[in-house]
């Protein structure tokens, strides 16, 4: 059964990051002149303005910023058979946000700031999404 | 910094009926509440010259308004690719454009079949490009789901309670029962809006605004050419367009805003009042961008009204229903009048400036607020009579 729900279209700038995903590692772009850590990707450092950049694994643990429980689908026919699920800002513990869902709890049990960890879904031979679940304390 | 203080007004303003089916194209639209507000204020199609308005790819563009109504001479027309953080910003502009000699009367307007037409956020696009690579893979697709996300983060950091959200759909549904142009004109209770249905946890239906088909102009021009003309002026004493840091890549994304328990407007604020040579204890009324409950409590805070974190306990008590301190939103809202992206509430303004509200008139009123925006951008004016 072919994947139904919105894919990411990977582009000159993101494609190492999905790739990464791919490898069951979470990347992160670091500035190579001021060594800032940055997310979502971009080609100039929003720091210092360098181009220089390398890609760097995250530790994939965070905590939960901010999350909705989504109970009624949008578009209805993609979603109804998804809802109620979580969408979640995680800040990572290198200081970035990134949008998720959580997973492996009920919607009901998320709370701000809970420890949460990545963990990979395939979508497609080509996309795997980082999803994340509740973790001990890191 | 805005310095143009009462040298600009709004003479005219015109809209369509608000419907959820108009079976009209949106340039229609356009023009019969471009008409109108020309026909409003007294003048001719010969005497505008400018066109200024804003769409999300869901409007037709300002050239094609100024032909159908046949304007003979168009010297300046502009789209803005915007949403509703610009209702407010076109009126300035259209101050500005006239300031520099470009135009001498100039029409602005928003038009959409946001219902029967193009629905904002329908998310039927399988191909997440650009930014929305790493939010709609997620289910994060629609603007009551963005703005859920934000208006939770209020609730952790202040505490903010759905009772305090239902206080103001409920006084803003009030209102709308004044109101001929609204959509939703039947009363609610807090124990209706608690039994609305849940959305996207933490909105239910009730914080949500409406999506509506129509068009709603307003004619901008010198305010001592508006002193000849058919209605008291309304003085475009101050205003303000913008927002903070890391604005994000389009309206959706806050990926690096700060903090989604406070808004654009604390960005704007300072340059807002001082433009005015006004502050908040000025203000006898506000029109608050309204696309969901909790967007007003961060204007109100933003705009220092109350302290941050202290809009959910401010709106109570009565303070912003019609015979309060601090009315809001007394057409309705886009929550209970329509979603004219903000626009609407620039009509309402006007209206109640001039005195001419109906059953709605707040006595006295001399000075109004607008505000147009909801996150990390947006556009507020001081009207005054």
């Amino acid at each position: 059964m072919s994947y139904a729900k919105p894919l990411p279209v990977p582009d000159v700038e993101t494609r190492p990051f999905w790739d990464g995903c791919r490898e069951g590692k979470l990347l992160l772009q670091r500035c190579t002149d001021c060594g800032h850590k940055r997310f979502p990707p971009t080609h100039f450092c929003p720091n210092c303005r360098s181009a220089g950049q390398e890609w760097v694994e995250s530790s994939g643990h965070g905590r939960v910023f901010s999350w909705i429980v989504v109970r009624h689908p949008v578009p209805r026919d993609i979603y109804a058979g998804e809802v109620p699920y979580v969408v979640a800002l995680v800040t990572l513990d290198e200081g970035v946000r990134i949008a998720t869902n959580i997973i492996g709890c009920a919607p009901e049990a998320v709370t701000a700031d809970m420890p949460v960890r990545v963990t990979f879904r395939e979508a497609t031979p080509e996309i795997t999404l980082p999803l994340f679940e509740p973790a001990p304390a890191s | 910094m805005y310095s143009l203080r009462d040298k600009y007004a709004i003479a005219g303003i015109g809209c369509t009926a608000f419907s959820k089916n108009s079976g009209r194209t949106v340039r229609s639209l356009a023009s019969e509440a471009s008409l109108a507000a020309i026909n409003d204020a007294g003048l001719k199609v010969a005497d505008v010259d400018g066109f200024v308005s804003f769409n999300f790819n869901d409007s037709v563009p300002a050239i094609s308004v100024a032909t159908e109504i046949g304007v003979p001479d168009v010297r300046y027309a502009n789209d803005f690719l915007s949403g509703g953080n610009a209702a407010n910003m076109i009126v300035l502009t259209a101050a500005a454009v006239i300031e520099a000699g470009l135009a001498e009367t100039v029409v602005c307007y928003r038009a959409m079949n946001g219902r029967s037409g193009f629905r904002l956020g329908g998310g039927r696009d399988l191909s997440a490009h650009g930014i929305t690579q790493f939010t709609a893979p997620f289910g994060w697709i629609t603007y009551p789901q963005a703005m859920a996300m934000w208006c939770r983060r209020h609730m952790i950091e202040y505490g903010t309670t759905a009772e305090q959200l239902g206080e103001i759909a409920v006084t803003f549904r009030g209102n709308a029962v004044d109101n001929p142009r609204a959509m939703q004109r039947e009363p609610i209770t807090l124990d209706d809006y608690m039994a609305s249905r849940m959305i996207v946890d933490p909105f239910r239906m009730l914080d949500i605004c409406l999506e509506t088909d129509g068009a709603c102009a307003v004619v901008v021009t010198k305010a001592e050419r508006a002193r000849d003309l058919r209605h008291k002026p309304v003085y475009i004493a101050g205003g303000a367009y913008g927002g903070g840091p890391n604005q994000g890549e389009d309206l959706f994304d806050a990926l690096r805003w700060p903090d989604h328990s406070h808004n654009y407007a604390k960005y704007i604020a300072d340059d807002l009042w001082r433009s005015a040579g006004m502050g908040p204890a000025d203000i006898d009324m506000a029109q608050i961008y309204d696309c969901f409950t909790y967007s007003v409590l961060m204007q109100l805070e933003g705009l220092g009204f109350c302290k941050e974190g202290e809009g959910g306990s401010f709106i109570g008590g009565g303070r912003i229903a019609r015979d309060g301190p601090l009315p809001l939103n007394t057409h309705g809202g886009l929550l209970s009048e329509g979603y004219i992206h903000g626009l609407n509430h620039v009509l309402e303004a006007v209206q109640q400036l001039r005195g001419d509200a109906g059953p709605r008139q707040v006595p006295g009123v001399e000075t109004c607020l607008t505000t147009a925006g909801a996150m990390t951008c947006g556009s507020a004016m001081v009207l005054r009579s």
